[in-house]
């Protein structure tokens, strides 16, 4: 059984929602992912979504772009990302790490390469943003020979038939974007997100992570009321630009520790 | 070459490994809906005999083809001819594209249009149209680009548009596009995103294509009346490849025609300040579609260098990427300095003041024509006219207006 599977699986068992909170690999520095990456988890993280920076991230907003910027302008790329999960599985074996990010620097890598090197890893599930299903038929076969979850995105636009489509190929969870955006809009519509689960639920069984636009506990928990998992994102990224190398842990855990109180209200 | 005729792309928007559909989620609604619209605007006669009425009354078609026969005596070898795009209402085949698009989003009821520019020229097509339209237009350039084109700019804002600089990123031609995309997925329901090349998700390699084709295919009728035939070789500059595609395509199946895009090679292809994505570039994949790419080993894309804001992106449309990996068409680099020589033998030669971009194709007809036989004879596509380019030519030149 896979991280990400066992952890839905002991949270279904704690009647308690899955927090996954997302950081951009390398930003603002390397040396900080890790410690970042830890503080996530002692604030209740149950999965930890790392962003591969990418030069041109068409489906961010403002926000998580900088975190790119100031991420690549480090020099961080695809195989330095992969170390520092290798780093951070020396002291945590269980929290599942999904890596989130764009083809290109996979496909430089080498799909097959990636895979191996990834699951070597510790990497758990791989989100490629511009990977939809009909151009992920060898990334999915790919992932899955290595024992890991590719995950795919359902929009509020995707019909009955995609949804069905991407049901066929994922496995972990699937992440539903929460309004028609970018990363880190403000525009959410809960009850909106509310009626579009039973229609991605009557397709596939996987737990359904929701995310795109959750600032706060408060949202998060009405999220949390039929959603198998929150998502948060550019908030935490903000967080980050606020403080200093110094604070920016403690800042950060405070903030995701907050948002999990808010989740942990609502109970199955 | 094989004789099945060509019939790219595929249903799902390949051509080859290359184009595709490689966007988020998100943007899915919007092109299954582009692809409906289109499909049903190709089965109508009412929208190809509008096409055909703007392009005829607005634009000015069909283009007229001129003999370079000055030039070309002086060169001493092939004959050269023109495909005057430069005479088009707006100065440039761009606006053949805007036209089939912003009547692509008048029948979706789209009441805003949206656009990314690097030079200028697809934005100010863009605001050409969509004030003939009566449509909101909000075009994407990068900040660096805005200071570049001052002039441009402010025929966007006569025009009616509105121009947003964008700061992210290098500041150019590809970051507009991603800008211009978020606005896209932002703003689905009212929104027609119409993206200026042969590149982006399927369908707008092949819709981009289709509405530039009549560049060739008026080629095909009017060189047997100018010249007594088809061209031994069309020519044509390639940046992300529209002018190229246009010209091309009606020519892919005519037997003996050579077609060869130009890339912008900058400094010199050794000196990695270029933008020759099929010269020196790696396949990947960027902007919703897979193609060759101008990228550092860790799959980032990398700024690229040429004299021709047109031509300055770091991708390339991926049926020019088929057409070179199936050896039907080939692609060739032409360095700053060649672009500006031909720039100014068109200008003293011949009357005709062309685009940076179209100086590309005409340095390397120079190159060619006089390897071989007067009769030859090569096509140019003469794209755009060069008037937006006084400023960059004059600063080149040591002068100051």
């Amino acid at each position: 059984m896979s991280r990400i599977q066992k952890a839905f699986e002991r949270l279904n068992g704690e009647g308690r929602k899955a927090l996954i909170p997302f950081i951009t690999a390398g930003d603002p520095s390397a040396d900080l992912t890790v410690p970042l990456m830890h503080a996530l988890v002692e604030a209740g993280a149950d999965v930890i979504e790392l962003g591969v920076p990418f030069s041109d991230p068409m489906a961010d907003g403002p926000t998580i772009q900088r975190a790119s910027e100031r991420a690549l302008a480090r020099g961080m790329t695809l195989r330095k990302v992969l170390q520092l999960v290798t780093t951070f599985r020396t002291v945590d074996d269980k929290t599942p790490v999904v890596l989130m990010g764009y083809a290109n620097p996979i496909e430089a890598m080498g799909l097959q390469r990636f895979a191996e090197k990834a699951a070597q890893s510790g990497v758990d599930g791989v989100l490629v943003v511009d990977y939809p299903p009909e151009e992920a038929e060898s990334f999915g076969t790919a992932m899955k020979a290595q024992g890991m979850d590719p995950i795919f995105l359902i929009a509020p636009t995707s019909s009955a038939e995609r949804i069905a489509q991407v049901a066929q190929i994922a496995s972990g969870y699937v992440y539903y974007v929460s309004l028609a955006g970018v990363t880190g809009s403000g525009a959410l519509n809960v009850n909106a997100v509310a009626e579009r689960l039973p229609a991605i639920r009557q397709k596939t069984g996987l737990p359904v992570g929701v995310g795109f636009g959750i600032r706060d506990a408060a949202t998060a928990k009405r999220i949390a009321v039929f959603a198998d998992a929150v998502v948060v994102g550019s908030r935490i990224i903000e967080e980050i630009e606020k403080s200093t190398a110094e604070t920016a842990c403690a800042n950060v855990k405070a903030l995701v520790a907050d948002i999990r109180r808010g989740v942990d209200e609502v109970k199955k | 070459m094989s004789t099945t005729p060509y019939t790219f792309p595929d249903a799902k928007g390949h051509f080859g490994p290359y184009g595709g559909v490689f966007v988020a989620e998100t943007l899915f609604g919007a092109l299954d809906e582009l692809k409906a619209a289109y499909a049903a605007a190709q089965a109508d006669p009412a929208f190809h005999a509008e096409y055909e009425y703007e392009l005829k009354h607005f634009v000015g078609r069909p283009s007229p083809i001129y003999h370079a026969k000055r030039w070309s005596d002086l060169l001493g070898g092939a004959q050269i001819y023109l495909k005057r795009e430069d005479l088009n209402h707006t100065g440039a085949h761009k606006v053949n594209n805007c036209i089939g698009q912003a009547m692509l989003a008048k029948r979706m009821g789209k009441p805003r249009v949206i656009a990314e520019t690097g030079a200028g020229q697809h934005g100010v097509a863009t605001a050409t149209v969509a004030a003939r339209y009566g449509m909101e237009c909000v075009v994407y350039m990068g900040s660096e680009d805005v200071k570049r084109q001052a002039a441009n700019v402010y025929r966007m804002k006569l025009l009616g548009a509105k121009v947003v600089p964008v700061e992210s990123g290098s500041k150019t031609l590809k970051d507009a596009l991603n800008e211009a995309m978020r606005d896209w997925v932002t703003n689905i329901h009212n929104t027609f995103y119409i993206i200026g090349t042969v590149a982006g998700p399927h369908p707008y390699p092949m819709l981009v294509r289709d509405f530039q084709k009549i560049i060739g295919e008026e080629c095909l009728t009017q060189m047997p009346e100018m010249a007594g035939r088809q061209p031994d070789a069309v020519i044509a500059a390639v940046g992300g490849g529209s002018n190229a595609m246009g010209i091309f395509y009606p020519y892919i199946n005519v037997e003996g025609v050579r077609l060869i895009g130009v890339e912008a090679a900058g400094s010199g292809i050794e000196t990695g300040k270029h933008a020759a994505s099929l010269t020196a570039g790696v396949p990947g994949v960027l902007h919703g579609n897979r193609t060759y790419l101008l990228q550092d080993k860790d799959g980032q894309i990398i700024e690229t260098h040429s004299v021709s804001a047109g031509l300055d992106y770091p991708g390339v449309g991926p049926e020019h990427a088929w057409l070179k990996d199936i050896g039907r068409a080939e692609y060739q680099p032409i360095t700053d300095a060649e672009a500006l020589e031909a720039f100014h033998n068109l200008c003293r030669l011949e009357g005709i003041i062309p685009a940076l971009e179209s100086s590309h194709a005409l340095a390397y007809a120079a190159k060619l024509a006089p390897t071989l036989g007067k009769d030859k004879i090569l096509l140019v596509n003469l794209s755009g006219r060069g008037d937006k380019d006084m400023h960059t030519v004059a600063e080149k030149s040591g002068i100051q207006f």
